[in-house]
């Protein structure tokens, strides 16, 4: 069940055009900053060959184009995620689902996913691009997966947050300024703060990615990704259950 | 899902019971306390006045909407404690047809059935058998969002069907087609009787007598009058005459009429109410042609929706 809402959500996804200029300019972009960074690489390579413990190929290159797909990725997924559920209660389309013999969590879950797994497309041809490089150089590959699995853990705090925002209206362009506002909010959260033990980077959307841009893994952020989407989705749950008892 | 092949306690001819059926929205009661019974191949019309609380009871046993008090089981299967195995035996047309407008009708439908639980090798089995009860198997691959009202309202009624559930329920699936679609959908649900049992809601009269087996009258939340067809069409015909005629005498010359109880003026038509068990019409016309009323005009005067609350309300008060 879930998976058949999930398709259907990746399917509606695709038949729109959003779907595909989104995937065009997110490559057009990574790939621009992709050869940008290989020009410096090219340009440093006399001189890091000199340096001892000199920062790899790995670093220079690919490390960078997977930070600027966090940001471009936050810019769009409102645009992604906005119609989730805004839309059927536009439509009036959720008595279709509701009447259905599935569960609410079902229907969110299948939706989440669905969202999901266009996201894991998306970063799956930045790690192809990534890869290409095997044609001229050894990649450092544990610096490579931790990018990539930091990315994917950052979209579904991403996704999910659009789910929750986008299952609060029924405009979804209400629903993806409001999630823009949240992510931004969640990104920036502790910008003025200089104190590094401060709540706020604990909050810090942004923050907890920095380990994984190092190629390291650590426990508490990888339990923050998860908590983070687990919440949203959950409360996404509750929120579409709770129209069968407005009053 | 096994459970919900097991029917509970026998129930196999009653498909919806619902009973003591409460809604409010805040403080305002929107349904108040309705029973509500369908037998297995039997069409049952909801009728009543828009706001009588017609979709709210709908979304009430679809399980969109959770009800302030009452219980509702589907074949025997309670909504409320096992809202899946129950939702499996129903086919819900709202009153906005809820369709992807992206997808081409086969898409939705084959959807529909995945969610439904139809097994995938019986899948396309499932869409082509509802495609071609509803009429629109030439259009399968078309987009849903080019298509007229009245196909789109037929791929509702599909993606309630097909599942072959046991229990139909369409909220006012005739509203907004032009009389031949209308026509059509009428004739639709009359086939849907032979294999399901079903709940429609309207507010036009005569679609219940087209279509119905049995009426319930909602009104204000309640219902006021449940019964057959047949004994609809006798409480709201009762034995009134509308009487056309060129030159009306005073109305106290018609009352004198033998058989003739009362005599009223009504949008240029004299009804004449006759007296218990008398038949007045051979009298009025033997009089109008002594008296050269003009007579153009004789036959039963059907009340309409309005003058069926009326009665009823007032009745009831």
């Amino acid at each position: 069940m879930i998976l058949s809402i999930a398709g259907k959500e990746l399917r509606r996804l695709f038949t729109s055009p959003l779907a595909w200029v989104i995937l065009a300019f997110l490559q057009l972009i990574l790939a621009w900053i992709f050869l940008s960074r290989l020009q410096t690489f090219l340009d440093l390579q006399p001189q890091i060959a000199m340096m001892p413990a000199a920062p790899g190929f790995t670093e220079i290159v690919v490390a960078p184009i997977f930070g600027t797909a966090t940001i471009v990725l936050l810019m769009v997924m409102p645009l992604l995620s906005m119609r989730l559920i805004a839309e059927e209660r536009r439509n009036q389309t959720l008595p279709f689902l509701i009447s259905a013999p599935v569960s609410v969590a079902q229907i969110v879950l299948g939706k989440f996913l669905g969202l999901f797994a266009f996201l894991c497309l998306a970063a799956g041809m930045l790690a192809l691009m990534a890869l290409s490089l095997y044609a001229g150089g050894k990649l450092d590959l544990g610096l490579l997966a931790g990018n990539l699995l930091g990315l994917l853990l950052l979209c579904g705090s991403f996704a999910a947050v659009g789910l929750y925002l986008s299952s609060l209206t029924a405009h979804p362009l209400v629903a993806g300024v409001g999630t823009f506002a949240v992510l931004l909010g969640l990104w920036l959260i502790n910008i003025g703060t200089s104190d590094p033990d401060s709540i706020l980077n604990l909050l810090s959307l942004i923050k907890h990615y920095d380990t994984f841009a190092r190629g390291t893994l650590a426990l508490s952020d990888l339990v923050y990704y998860l908590v983070l989407t687990a919440v949203f989705v959950l409360l996404s749950i509750r929120r579409l259950d709770a129209d069968r008892l407005r009053s | 899902m096994l459970e919900a092949s097991a029917p509970e306690s026998g129930a196999v001819d009653t498909t919806v019971l619902a009973r003591e059926l409460s809604r409010s929205f805040a403080g305002h009661r929107a349904v108040r306390g309705i029973d509500l019974t369908l037998h297995r191949g039997e069409v049952l019309g909801l009728l009543g006045p828009n706001g009588a609380g017609k979709t709210t009871t709908m979304q009430m046993l679809t399980g969109n909407l959770a009800p302030t008090t009452g219980s509702v089981s589907i074949c025997g299967v309670d909504l409320l404690e096992r809202p899946t195995a129950a939702k499996a035996r129903l086919g819900y047309l709202p009153e906005v047809p809820p369709l992807y407008k992206e997808l081409t009708v086969e898409e939705y439908l084959r959807f529909a059935a995945r969610l439904h639980r139809v097994p995938r090798t019986s899948l396309e089995q499932a869409v082509t058998i509802a495609k071609n009860r509803c009429g629109i198997d030439k259009v399968g691959g078309h987009l849903i969002g080019t298509l007229s009202k009245g196909y789109q309202q037929r791929v509702g009624i599909a993606q309630a069907i097909v599942h072959e559930p046991d229990v139909v329920i369409l909220d006012e699936p005739t509203i907004g087609l032009d009389p031949n679609q209308v026509r059509e959908i009428r004739g639709l649900i009359r086939e849907l009787r032979d294999r399901h049992s079903v709940i429609l809601s309207t507010h036009i009269l005569p679609e219940v007598e087209a279509v119905c087996d049995r009426v319930e009258i909602m009104h204000l939340g309640a219902i006021v009058y449940s019964d057959t067809i047949e004994a609809l069409r006798r409480f709201r015909g009762g034995h009134a005459l509308r009487v056309g005629l060129k030159r009306v005498p005073s109305l106290e010359e018609i009352t004198r009429l033998p058989g003739v109880a009362s005599a009223e003026t009504r949008d240029g038509f004299v009804r004449v109410l006759p007296e218990e068990g008398q038949d007045p019409c051979e009298a009025l016309v033997r009089a109008s042609v002594e008296r050269g009323w003009g007579l153009h005009y004789l036959a039963p005067d059907a009340a309409s929706l309005e003058d069926v609350f009326v009665q009823l309300t007032t009745a009831e008060s």
